[in-house]
């Protein structure tokens, strides 16, 4: 075997050097600010006075459960009729699937606050037609719409790459064996695309529990998910300790339901090779 | 069956693009409100210009977006390189799976810790850190390079062994033959790597809000502070520039880059809060 030269052996240290300097060691100091107080001493009051903050904590689960359901309700028939698509109207699709993923998240929250709220598209065309103005802004419904719009793109998008590697045979192989459409969808369909339902699952879901823009713009500043509360205890309260405390607790939360999320894929994906 | 799934596609990509159409139609109107249209008129674009704080953000975003994605590019594609030479798996996997935490980690968190790291740096004697520029270069480098990586790596595998063996055969330094073989071949990742690095940074605003100070603002963040009470037509205006900007980039990166590599790093994406 060949010795390594010099541009093999060094070409990855700055990246290395970064790595360790930017990722490693930020999550360090999260880590190392959850746990002293404001004087640098050592403490567990950040992290056992989060339980005042159980109802966010609560409340954003909540939202952000919803938020992922109706995503996957809205989106598994989409990706599932993209799929059957002829292969250039596919791509057509998956390019209009993917743009408003590029578009900025913030703008097209904007957008989105542009038609709901009391002087937007929506109520103009209401009090046109001689209706009353009706409030959308600044409720629950309007935050997890928020977070449907947004991130839908992010449900469909993985479902439909699983969905169109499978085999058209399966499909016409149910049929065959005297499945209807529907049995055709729940039999086959649905087990053969698990894993890319559980990568839309986390990438709704993610973003959908840490976000604060959508519920400062849409929730008209009512509601105070996990996300705000961190925003807030940062740039406001200037609590650096307790908001490195709720950004630990979110982080384990969320790193936890990834690998359960990814336990279960695995678990299919073994099922199906046996 | 097949007319009620047409149905259904157009109505989701409708409801889809509405909110978006909507906002760029009437950042044309001149009336200023969505009940009566005056005609087609640049009048909120003009008023957009003429405030010298936009025209600063969409400067500052530019260099940043540039910076920080040529940095990024510079640093990725060689840690490809040399991650594509590495011998022992697991150093391969966790070296990989450390790069791709800012992509798995929620942004606020990234951005957080990013901001602690500073204020933890700025209490080291003699280090002077202030939010601005620097901690936004650094923040969006950061974020970029799992992007560049995952679209330069594959490159690198696909790429045909024996063709660097030839080059080192024939007498090339193994320099050279990065210069000459290699880097030709794996351009297309990197052109796309670049390219996905400066719409992320063009786009980022979670990141960048924990990072910066009111000296540095970037287009992203003049949009929130804007938009923080009322609705203002120049911004719709500029909203409606920011999407024919992202337009413009996702067909330049779909003809230049082109290739597999691009579907998967669009589908990894991205870029929350």
């Amino acid at each position: 075997m060949k010795k390594k030269s010099f541009l093999e052996k060094a070409a990855a240290v700055p990246h290395f050097v970064w790595m360790i300097l930017f990722i490693v060691a930020p999550l360090l100091f999260v880590i190392y600010f959850a746990f002293t107080d404001s004087n640098g001493a050592f403490t567990f009051d950040n992290i056992l006075n989060l339980s005042s903050y159980g109802d966010i904590f609560l409340m954003s689960v909540l939202f952000a459960f919803i938020a992922t359901v109706v995503c996957l309700l809205i989106g598994y028939p989409l990706a599932f009729f993209m799929s059957r698509l002829k292969p250039s109207a596919q791509k057509v699709f998956v390019l209009l699937l993917m743009l408003p993923m590029w578009i900025s998240l913030l703008i097209r929250t904007y957008s989105l606050l542009a038609m709901l709220d009391n002087g937007g598209l929506l109520n103009s065309l209401l009090n046109a037609i001689g209706l009353p103005t009706v409030k959308i802004v600044g409720t629950r419904g309007a935050v997890i719409l928020g977070m449907v719009y947004d991130f839908l793109p992010y449900m469909v998008l993985p479902i439909y790459t699983t969905l169109s590697k499978l085999d058209v045979r399966y499909f016409e192989a149910a049929e065959d064996l005297g499945c209807s459409s529907v049995m055709t969808v729940f039999k086959v369909a649905l087990p053969l695309s698990k894993s890319g339902i559980i990568s839309g699952i986390t990438m709704v879901f993610v973003p959908s529990i840490s976000t604060f823009y959508i519920s400062q713009k849409l929730g008209g500043g009512r509601f105070d998910l996990i996300g705000d509360t961190i925003e807030r205890q940062f740039l406001m309260n200037n609590n650096k300790n307790v908001g490195a405390a709720i950004s630990l607790v979110m982080m384990i939360l969320i790193l936890i339901s990834v690998a359960v999320m990814n336990r279960f894929g695995d678990d299919d994906g073994g099922e199906l090779i046996v | 069956m097949k007319v009620l799934s047409k149905i259904y596609m157009a109505l989701i990509f409708a409801l889809l693009y509405a909110p978006i159409i909507v906002l760029v139609l009437f950042s044309f109107n001149r009336a200023g409100s969505f009940t009566n249209y005056s005609g087609f008129s640049f009048y909120w674009y003009r008023e957009l210009f003429r405030d010298s704080t936009a025209i600063d953000a969409l400067k500052n975003s530019l260099i940043l977006a540039v910076s920080s994605a040529a940095a990024a590019t510079l640093i990725g594609t060689l840690a490809a390189y040399g991650i594509s030479r590495m011998k022992n798996k697991y150093v391969k996997a966790a070296v990989k799976s450390v790069t791709n935490i800012p992509m798995m980690n929620p942004d606020i968190v990234t951005g957080v810790s990013m901001m602690l790291l500073f204020a933890a740096a700025s209490s080291i004697p003699f280090l002077v850190v202030e939010m601005g520029f620097w901690t936004m270069l650094i923040a969006h480098i950061t974020f970029n390079l799992p992007y560049v990586i995952l679209s330069v790596l594959p490159k690198f595998s696909q790429m045909d062994k024996h063709l660097t063996e030839a080059a080192l055969d024939l007498g090339c330094t193994p320099s050279q033959t990065f210069l000459k073989v290699e880097l030709p071949f794996i351009m297309p990742g990197v052109i796309s790597g670049f390219m996905l690095g400066f719409t992320l940074s063009l786009d980022d605003f979670v990141i960048s809000h924990f990072v910066s100070s009111s000296d540095f603002k970037t287009l992203p963040l003049y949009v929130y502070n804007q938009t923080a009470h009322e609705v203002k037509f120049s911004m719709y205006a500029l909203c409606a520039l920011m999407v024919f900007a992202i337009l413009i980039l996702m067909i330049v990166v779909n003809f230049v880059g082109g290739g597999k590599t691009d579907g998967k790093v669009k589908k990894k994406k991205k870029k929350t809060a």
